[in-house]
């Protein structure tokens, strides 16, 4: 976390300095801080997990636009032709996520993500309810959450 | 030039899903559909449109309120369906008949089948 600090450190630095402080010049001096820490990795010794942190967060990130364009465009394409293409279905979903935090990350992001949406977990946070809009193959839906969106989730916050 | 239209095609983008998750409200078959539609392309299109907020003034007040907003939907609007969408199970509102329901989710729940 000490190298996540610097590289705040450094980004203030880098706007002071160039004399822009707008959220663009943090951002730069963010990136730039970033790569200067990257190259001088080896002086740190055993923080090196922030770099693969950031990049977890980066992947999440990305990954999570991209599906919820494709699920707004499915929305979209359903809503705007005249016959229901949906099949839908009520699946349980075994969860892995511990702690309120990790599972109020992966349900909303589930909700976000195609043909999907989150609807209760159990009491003892071990099952997902969710509702699928093409649930021809539970198995195979449960499979996709487990080994997408959770698993992205858990490597950023574990 | 571009600038602006990169403007125009997110705020009509924006307004084009908005329309779409209205129309879906109306339209779809049963209320858990429903949810899929207010959450995916609600999300989508208020972020499209502060999006071409942000780019269009450009300065750090806008921006920092409008990537507050967005961050605000994301965490508010998956809850807000969830919380309607598990209101209608436990309380067995009647789905869509084509809908199949795993017959361990209820017990699993401890909702009674009616």
């Amino acid at each position: 976390m000490s190298v996540f600090l610097l590289n705040l450190l450094l980004a203030i630095a880098w706007a002071a300095l160039t004399g822009q402080f707008t959220l663009p010049g943090l951002a730069l001096g963010f990136a730039v801080g970033f790569g200067a820490l990257w190259v001088i990795q080896p002086l740190f010794g055993t923080t090196g997990n922030y770099f693969a942190k950031v990049y977890r967060w980066v992947k999440l990130l990305v990954l999570f636009h991209y599906e919820l364009i494709v699920s707004s465009i499915s929305v979209a394409w359903d809503v705007l032709t005249p016959r229901h293409r949906a099949r839908p279905g009520i699946i349980c979903v075994p969860l892995k996520a511990r702690g309120e935090a990790e599972v109020l990350l992966v349900t909303n992001l589930i909700s976000l993500t195609p043909g999907t949406l989150s609807l209760d977990v159990t009491e003892d946070c071990n099952t997902l309810v969710v509702h699928a809009m093409f649930a021809d193959d539970p198995a195979k839906i449960a499979a996709q959450i487990e080994n997408g969106m959770e698993r992205w989730v858990r490597e950023a916050l574990e | 030039m571009i600038l602006e239209l990169f403007m125009t095609a997110c705020v009509l983008l924006g307004g084009f899903f908005a329309f779409v998750a209205g129309l879906g409200v109306l339209r779809l078959p049963d209320v858990l559909i429903r949810m899929h539609a207010t959450t995916k392309a609600g999300t989508l299109a208020s972020g499209l449109i502060m999006l071409a907020v942000a780019a269009g003034f450009g300065d750090a007040p806008t921006v920092a309120r409008a990537v507050a907003i967005v961050i605000f939907l994301l965490i508010t609007a998956p809850v807000g369906a969830h919380m309607i969408g598990r209101a209608a199970f436990r309380s067995g509102v009647a789905l869509w008949p084509p809908t199949k329901i795993d017959p361990e989710a209820r017990m699993k729940l401890g909702v009674r089948d009616d």
